[in-house]
């Protein structure tokens, strides 16, 4: 039980540096550049970043469970390229939608499998898994393959107007795709909360031994949790192609360190055992927060990498020194109950 | 005879030799003897054989310092950005872009460049040693950052530079032979040596096995594994310079792209466990050169280049099934079952 609570504790106070850090930056921004300050700013963050959100819920389960996943910006990629493809041949758009995801699962199981049952190195496989659903892109199309589908296209250009008063900042637009990203995270947080399946990942990820002792279903919820994690990516990727309307093989290089690295500033502990999904969304805000910020400084954009990169680091460190000092207090704990 | 065949085969590094030696046998075959065409210019060896060897040359570095790093069952997956970073710094100096009091000295570049991956090598032992952070995350950070310090260093431009001294690195010629094979025996020669004639070695198996047991047994692992990454760091740098003086220029967003899982795959084909535990070098540059004669095969059949991602993402499941203990059991008590169903009738 106070191990549970302690648990907690990192996750609250990481997830609570990450919330001061977005305030901060957006105070910071505001004051420095002229229009910056708006509700448009705020929700261009959702609208340009759903599907790395989308993405990042998907990685979320599998870093809680322990594991990792960098095969999603491939599967972004396949998917987006995919998809244009079988719409320029003419196949309806739901059917297209349909099978992509279904692609997105089974990778995501295949993936799951080879990790469980051949107890191989999650990175090695997701690695081949990267390498093969890239080198697919590229099999399917070398060129950039325009979306003219009315439905893809109605999902890309409409969008909801919100209007929290007269003044020009206080109106933004928010455009329908970004409802699917609420959806998933609405729907990610029921499941990690109040599901068994939620808490069985939870407990993989605390200690696979004794969850596996405890007699859960160790091979089930792994698998789950990486074809999950694929089938977001799936899901991003449709998303992606709703906001690009194109498919591109080469599209998305790196993304996968982007969703890493917004779970990880999100509070997810990269040993497993304790992550939100909330948290991973705040961290894709701030890195989009980065990005929009070196936008208005007129900065090369390598400079956002550099940036996120540095905050990961800070994130990483930071997390390990909790973690250093609470694995200390447990063995002072327990020094103590010896006596 | 026999006898000495089977000491032979029983070398690490026999197999993937073999198997190397098979797949230039293919390429004999199928182009008609083209292949193995030597040709001797103002003297200096030409041919596809040759091409495989200076082109497979960064990889068979890189694939020495990875050996070392897969060996205790890390990963070190920044190499690609390290290559991008030492290509940048030292293709700046010599352009004079930066520290242009230097005058372009090429010496000078080629120690700050390696410098500048032991650097990068220091910083991911740090972290991965003292505060133990999992490899894949730890050099994970500069593989997101490295590129972007590249661009920082070139400020975003692809840099080009004259220097016959610079391209001496990957196009010179010593005794008729690419200079850059030089390279890889001076480095991996170095490296076997001491990893074979110090305890460095059976060290590092033990910590690769069981780390945990390997510290109680009183090996420093930390400074181990600091040492390690560094190396992987330093030999990095070097790829990156015989890269970007291949190309004649740095360009950073390019180098090195990918390379990392090609050096993964060259030490997984070599038979180094990539869990940790048992590792041969000669093995893993052996594997490294199947690695550099497959791409080369594949787009000499006119294979799409594409193709050869697909291959490679297959082949290192195949390699990684076939060292896991768990597939094993299922294929022989599988076959077992089938023993006993054939005993039973």
């Amino acid at each position: 039980m106070e191990k549970t609570k302690k648990k907690f504790q990192i996750n609250n106070i990481s997830l609570l540096i990450t919330v001061v850090l977005f305030v901060l930056m957006f105070a910071f921004g505001s004051v420095k550049y002229d229009n910056f300050f708006s509700i448009s700013t705020f929700l261009n963050l959702f609208n340009d970043n759903a599907y790395l959100m989308i993405a990042g819920i998907g990685v979320t389960f599998v870093l809680i469970t322990g594991g990792i996943d960098i095969s999603i910006s491939s599967t972004v990629a396949f998917t987006g390229v995919f998809s244009a493809y079988l719409l320029q041949k003419g196949v309806p758009s739901f059917a297209v939608i349909l099978i992509v995801l279904v692609i997105g699962i089974i990778v995501g199981v295949a993936q799951g499998a080879l990790i469980h049952y051949f107890n191989m190195q999650p990175f090695i496989v997701t690695l081949a898994g990267q390498f093969l659903m890239r080198g697919l892109c590229v099999v399917v199309s070398e060129a950039s393959i325009p979306i003219t589908d009315p439905f893809f296209k109605s999902m890309a250009l409409n969008k909801v107007a919100i209007k929290l008063g007269s003044a020009k900042a206080a109106s933004g637009k928010l455009y329908y795709y970004v409802f699917i990203l609420l959806a998933v995270l609405l729907i990610s947080l029921y499941v990690l909360k109040y599901t068994k399946f939620g808490r069985n990942v939870y407990a993989l990820g605390g200690n696979e031994t004794s969850a596996k002792l405890m007699g859960l279903n160790v091979a089930r919820t792994k698998i789950c949790a990486y074809a999950i994690s694929s089938f977001c990516a799936a899901l991003g990727g449709v998303v992606f192609s709703f906001y690009t309307l194109a498919g591109y093989g080469l599209q998305n290089m790196g993304m996968e360190l982007d969703a890493l690295s917004s779970a990880v500033i999100g509070g997810t502990l990269l040993t497993g055992g304790v992550g939100t999904v909330v948290g991973t969304v705040i961290g894709a805000m701030i890195q989009g927060i980065i990005q929009t910020i070196v936008t208005y400084q007129n900065l090369n954009t390598w400079w956002t990498k550099v940036t996120i990169a540095a905050l990961l680091c800070f994130f990483i460190v930071v997390q390990r020194i909790i973690a250093i000092r609470a694995e200390k207090m447990k063995g002072k704990g327990e020094s103590d109950s010896y006596k | 005879m026999k006898e000495k065949f089977n000491k032979l085969s029983q070398k690490k590094a026999f197999w993937p030799v073999v198997i190397f030696l098979v797949i230039l046998l293919f390429n004999g075959v199928v182009s008609g003897g083209d292949f193995f065409k030597l040709s001797i210019v103002d003297g200096h060896l030409y041919g596809r054989v040759i091409d495989i060897f200076r082109n497979g040359s960064k990889l068979m570095i890189l694939a020495a310092g990875m050996t070392m790093v897969l060996a205790t069952g890390g990963t070190d997956i920044s190499v690609g950005s390290v290559m991008a970073i030492s290509g940048a710094i030292a293709c700046s100096i010599v352009n004079g872009n930066i520290l242009p009091g230097l005058n372009g000295n090429v010496v000078v570049a080629i120690i700050l460049a390696i410098l500048a991956g032991i650097t990068c090598g220091f910083w991911n032992g740090i972290l991965v040693a003292k505060i133990k952070i999992q490899p894949i995350v730890a050099t994970m950070i500069l593989l997101v950052a490295g590129r972007g310090i590249a661009q920082l260093v070139t400020q975003g431009k692809i840099i080009t530079i004259t220097s016959d001294a610079y391209y001496f690195i990957n196009g010179g010629y010593i005794l008729g032979l690419p200079f850059p094979l030089f390279i890889v025996i001076f480095l991996a020669g170095v490296l076997i040596l001491f990893v074979g004639r110090t305890s460095f070695g059976l060290f590092l198996e033990s910590v690769g096995c069981n780390p945990k047991a390997s510290k109680f047994a009183g090996i420093q692992v930390d400074k181990m594994l600091l040492v390690i990454y560094t190396i992987s760091g330093g030999f990095a740098a070097v790829a990156g310079l015989i890269e970007s003086a291949g190309i004649k220029g740095a360009d950073c967003n390019n180098a090195g792209l990918n390379i990392e899982l090609d050096a993964i795959l060259a030490v997984a084909i070599g038979g180094t466990n990539l869990m940790g535990g048992r590792f041969s070098i000669p093995a893993s540059l052996a594997g490294a050169l199947i690695v550099q004669s497959i791409t080369t095969t594949v787009l000499a059949q006119g294979v799409p280049a594409a193709y050869i991602r697909v291959l490679k993402a297959v082949l290192i499941i195949v390699i990684c099934l076939s060292q896991s203990k768990e597939f094993k059991e299922m294929l022989t008590s599988h076959k077992a079952a089938k023993k006993r169903k054939a005993v039973g009738e």
